[in-house]
């Protein structure tokens, strides 16, 4: 039973920067970005970071800072990078305090810099590159290619009696004419696009379809392939 | 520097062996310096394609294995100076095919001649792997069918994967196209596939296109070369094809009906 008491769970939450409350265009700034985007910052939760920050010493200026954010319908849930007096103003306001790592901006700021000037700090984890690989020779007869935990990009024909594998999503810009299993891992999300479809097989997260069961209509025509309802549906693109 | 030059194809009986000698005979032709070996070993057919069968003494697996000199080997054609025949073992096997034997007798090759072409035997197995190992040409003998295309296809990938060239991360090996026994006739009949067709599926430069022609047949029963007949559509066919192996451009012939046969369709008979 205690062990069910406390769970651990991981959120995405947004960093204010303490110094930009201060700033004169700070609420105008964020009131253009709310009206963009009004259902993702809807009650969201905000943390303050207060590096470099010297005052935020005084309970009172925490309950200003979170009636700021509250103007823009942002909930301020807690601190980090906060100096001994900050953090005890901060828990006597009913703030928490959040380990200081992690908190990188997505962009170069220029806000540092040129004070006054800075963007809002991104909310979103910085975009990462999905793994993919890439071939752009010809895929021979007999050839095995797996992209492991990666999308696969084929930039030349899959020959018959070829076979292409990828854990994400296979992508061919000529004709795919052997056989392609994409989600090989059993992602059940991945799909296969190509720009003509003559394929042996196709198959994704290990539903398949043979030739004589893919409808003569999408024979060689670009299409992409999907897992809807268990069934694999062939769109054409 | 010397030419390495392998015709394969994966698939046998496409024309392989008679592609060798005109291919070979061809380069002769222009003056070039030319030998051609058999590697198809316990299968020997070169000798008999070239007619030079009675004079076999020594073979390529003699010399591999240091039993006889290159020079008693190596046999002149008495058709042309330039050209030169290497016939195989029809008693050994292909495990008698030593890589380091072959590389040898290839380095020594090229001290004296300016195209080594290797007559590849059908497969994939290790006979084909070794007559394709140093190629730095390859000619893909295909006929316009389907297993034929795809068994090129294989062959195409194995050179791409498992030659030299691919091995020491060289510059690929030079892939081209030989589209033999073609029929005007039966492809328009939609009997096989047409030279778009296939120049499509396997995406390689397309080197020439060989009529069906009964001189082909005549000439290897008779042990001549078939670009010796350059009267014959097939052998102006290989002659075009080996000038566009040398780099000077040739229009394609034999791909649209002749007009003198069409005109004796409709007159010739009256």
């Amino acid at each position: 039973m205690a062990g069910n008491l406390v769970q651990g769970a991981v959120f995405t939450v947004m960093v204010v920067r303490a110094g930009m409350l201060r700033d004169p265009g700070f609420e105008a700034e964020l009131a253009e970005q709310v009206r963009r985007s009004p259902r993702f910052f809807h009650n969201a939760p905000v943390v303050l970071d207060l590096k470099g920050a010297a005052e935020f010493t005084s309970q009172a200026e925490f309950a200003e800072a979170k009636e700021i954010l509250r103007r823009h319908t942002l909930t301020l849930i807690g601190i980090q990078n906060a100096a001994p007096a900050q953090a005890d103003a901060a828990a006597a306001a009913g703030l928490a305090g959040f380990a200081p790592n992690a908190t990188q901006p997505s962009r170069p700021r220029p806000a540092e810099a040129a004070p006054g000037a800075g963007p809002l700090p991104q909310s979103h984890p910085p975009p990462s590159a999905a793994k993919s690989r890439l071939i752009t020779q010809p895929v021979r007869s007999g050839t095995q290619i797996y992209a492991r935990g990666a999308d696969l990009i084929v930039t030349a024909p899959v020959s018959a009696g070829a076979e292409i594998m990828a854990d994400g999503n296979i992508h061919v810009y000529a004709a795919l004419r052997g056989r392609a299993l994409a989600g090989a891992g059993g992602d059940a999300e991945a799909r296969i696009f190509c720009s003509r479809l003559e394929a042996e097989l196709v198959s994704i997260a290990g539903h398949y379809l043979v030739s004589d069961q893919i409808p003569p209509e999408h024979r060689g025509l670009p299409v992409q392939i999907a897992l809807v309802d268990d069934r694999l549906t062939i769109e054409r693109n | 520097m010397a030419k390495v030059i392998v015709l394969t194809s994966g698939k046998g009986g496409v024309g392989k062996t008679t592609s060798a000698a005109a291919i070979a005979a061809g380069l002769a032709l222009r003056g070039k310096r030319t030998v051609v070996i058999d590697f198809d070993v316990g299968l020997r057919n070169l000798d008999l394609i070239m007619g030079c069968e009675r004079r076999v003494v020594f073979d390529f697996i003699n010399v591999i294995s240091g039993d006889a000199k290159l020079n008693q080997a190596l046999i002149k054609d008495k058709r042309n100076d330039n050209l030169y025949v290497f016939p195989t073992s029809q008693t050994r096997d292909k495990e008698a095919l030593k890589r380091d034997g072959v590389e040898r007798v290839l380095d020594e090759l090229k001290e004296n001649f300016d195209y080594i072409v290797c007559d590849s035997p059908a497969g994939i197995e290790h006979g084909a792997i070794t007559a394709l190992y140093f190629a730095d040409s390859a000619i893909i003998v295909t006929n316009p069918e389907v297993s034929s295309v795809r068994d090129s296809d294989r062959i195409i990938g194995i050179l791409a994967s498992k030659s030299r060239r691919a091995e020491h991360n060289l510059e690929p090996v030079q892939v081209h196209l030989l589209l033999t026994r073609y029929s005007l006739e039966r492809v328009k009949k939609g009997e096989m596939l047409s030279v778009e067709d296939v120049k499509e599926i396997l995406s390689i430069p397309l080197l020439g296109v060989i009529p069906e022609s009964e001189t082909v047949l005549k000439a290897s029963n008779t042990g001549t070369p078939v670009v010796f007949d350059q009267e014959s559509p097939a052998g102006r066919a290989y002659l075009d094809s080996v000038a566009r192996f040398v780099g000077e451009q040739r229009e394609m012939r034999f791909l649209q009906p002749e007009r003198r046969s069409i005109f004796r369709g409709l007159f010739g008979r009256a």
